[in-house]
């Protein structure tokens, strides 16, 4: 399994290297000096600042003046703060729209472009490229196609019949809708990309041997390319799932938070907290929240893919 | 799965040359549309995938009162190429896009050598306690950056970094994700190897330098390109830490003229076009390295 033992390096044969003493310090050192250069900014800004997210979420601590610690305070806190119910429903809005959507639209293209056709590098690219199109550049023209009046979408959508089409962005309805929208597509060919590596590990036996069977197309998907694709759809899933609740800068760029806070999404509000209000304290607590929720929801995921793995 | 990470040739499996595909010929005999038709869909579909790509370019040679007209006209009827020369003098493009070229240019540099030099010691060095160091790596990777955006800010901000490029610069640079995908190729480079060298006279020093570096420059072309492309579009880190006009990347100034002139339609889209075609040479440049990054980072264990 691929994705499972990712985080895990393989157990190392114990050789003859580790049965002498002066080999082993002069290893550790030399060990050390790789990965120094990396580590020492690693730690001191990562490593450090992911711990003290956690002490800081118990204290008080302004801009200015010292941290004091305040126990539960924060946490009493957000329970009460209507602000973060509703970036924690609008977060998790966000995801449940914005996980299957993605999976489904990269899954299928990556489906469609996995065969030997002319042009294939054509078709991979027209899908990738808007995951490494700026997210400025994205926001600003999606929001043009979907000005409610005069938009090319509102205007395709009249021309079909639909002579009341939504707001978009301007509507607190349709606000999430349409940033979900540009995320699916924003995002596709990246995990296109992921998928397309993954069906290429199938064995085509596999699907000669079912095709001797009788297997139809749809059979052969469910029974031969799922199973199959496993690891990487566990993989997908996951990094989806991760970077749904951590969705940002599409937000900022797009809705700013509303219309009103219709868009307002949990790493907005640490933003808002911390950085332009200097609540580090507070806002502290609102990424600690984040972070166990994510990470509740990875562990939720894991076991469900250990127990369909038996 | 083994960690077979070499680098990747060809998108399918190998078929024995002269072997006759007859399932696929009899598909053909049966049903002689299939082949035109996938190629109609996939046409259409890489329309509709492109038609934000294509709104953005139309608009960029409007003027304002012609980006939106009913109805849509794609192909404008007349070419105003003076929006490309404007836009120079109504914002500071050209500092925008130095600043952001000089901070693209230094961290994917500075990544490159970091993670690449790490990479080494996860991989070739065997010492104590080193699998557990290289899990905590991972295990950032997944924890949200917005997690502990904070504590970096207050640690850059007592040493008076906000509003720097090195601070910028500082906490790009050392990603763990750089260094989780070289490890991943360097795995796949036989240990004997790298054991022979060491028998040779070569010090490990001289093995990073003289056998790894050379092996595997594929996967600093794909990291170096990720983390190119990553850096110049980039937009949280410049929006929380620069706040000084004359240090704005691209992604902030456009955002910035946006904010300023919401109604100038056509220059808006014409910085958009300015902002991405840098990342669209870049791209196609080096398009077969970007998807064995990757793929390399989602698949090999």
């Amino acid at each position: 399994m691929a994705t499972t033992t990712a985080a895990r390096p393989a157990p190392a044969p114990r050789r003859p290297t580790y049965v002498n003493r002066r080999q082993v310090r002069r290893n550790t050192l030399l060990g050390w000096t790789f990965i120094l250069p990396n580590f020492a900014g690693f730690a001191l800004l990562t490593l450090v600042p992911v711990v003290a997210t956690f002490g800081l979420a118990f204290t008080r601590w302004n801009a200015f003046g010292t941290p004091e610690f305040t126990g539960l305070t924060n946490l009493q806190r957000l329970v009460g703060d209507e602000n973060f119910r509703v970036a924690l429903g609008n977060t998790v809005y966000y995801t449940v729209g914005h996980v299957p959507l993605t999976m489904a639209a990269s899954l299928g293209l990556a489906l469609a472009l996995n065969r030997k056709i002319r042009g294939l590098a054509f078709f991979r690219t027209a899908a990738f490229f808007p995951y490494i199109t700026s997210i400025v550049a994205v926001a600003v023209v999606w929001n043009m196609l979907y000005n409610p009046t005069r938009g090319p979408i509102n205007q395709l959508l009249t021309t079909i019949g639909i002579s009341d089409p939504p707001g978009w962005t301007s509507d607190p309805t349709w606000a999430m809708p349409a940033v979900i929208l540009t995320g699916v597509w924003k995002d596709m060919g990246y995990y296109m990309i992921l998928f397309l590596a993954g069906l290429q590990t199938i064995p085509p036996e596999l699907y000669e041997a079912a095709k001797t069977d009788g297997a139809n197309a749809w059979q052969r998907f469910r029974n031969v390319t799922l199973p199959c694709l496993r690891p990487t759809t566990f993989f997908v899933l996951i990094m989806l799932t991760i970077g749904s609740f951590k969705v940002f800068d599409l937000i900022v760029v797009m809705t700013n938070g509303g219309p009103g806070r219709s868009t307002l999404v949990l790493s907005q509000l640490i933003y808002r907290e911390g950085i332009v209000n200097g609540q580090f304290g507070y806002s502290s607590a609102v990424a600690l929240a984040l972070f166990v929720l994510v990470l509740v929801i990875t562990l939720l995921q894991y076991a469900r893919n250990q127990r369909l793995e038996k | 799965m083994t960690t077979v990470v070499g680098p990747r040739t060809g998108t399918t499996a190998p078929v024995p040359a002269g072997t006759p595909a007859p399932d696929r010929r009899r598909a053909h005999a049966v049903r002689p549309w299939a082949k035109p038709l996938s190629y109609v869909l996939l046409t259409a579909l890489s329309a509709l995938l492109l038609v934000p790509f294509a709104w953005m370019v139309s608009s960029s040679l409007k003027t304002n009162d012609q980006v939106f007209t009913v109805p849509v006209q794609w192909v404008p009827r007349e070419l105003h190429w003076e929006n490309f020369v404007d836009i120079w003098t109504r914002v500071p493009m050209l500092t925008y896009l130095r600043n952001t070229t000089f901070l693209a240019t230094v961290i994917t540099v500075l990544q490159l050598f970091t993670g690449s030099f790490a990479a080494y010691g996860f991989s070739k060095i065997r010492f104590p306690g080193r699998d557990g160091l290289f899990l905590a790596y991972i295990a950032t990777i997944a924890v949200p950056w917005q997690a502990y955006m904070i504590p970096q800010y207050i640690l850059m901000q007592k040493a008076g970094l906000v509003n720097t490029f090195t601070a910028l610069i500082l906490l790009q640079a050392f990603s763990a994700f750089g260094v989780f995908l070289m490890r991943q190729y360097y795995m796949s480079v036989p240990d004997e190897l790298v054991e022979a060298a060491r028998i040779d006279g070569l010090s490990e020093f001289g093995i990073y330098r003289r056998i790894m570096l050379p092996l595997s420059v594929p996967a600093l072309a794909s990291l170096g390109l990720l983390t190119f492309v990553n850096t110049w579009n980039d937009f949280m880190g410049p929006f929380i830490y620069l706040t000084s006009n004359d240090l704005w990347t691209v992604q902030l100034g456009l955002r910035q003229f946006v904010g300023q002139f919401d109604a100038e339609y056509a220059m808006i889209m014409t910085g958009s076009v300015l902002s991405v075609l840098p990342i669209l040479v870049v791209f196609l440049l080096g398009q077969r390295y970007f998807i064995q990054g990757i793929a390399t980072s989602g698949l090999k264990g």
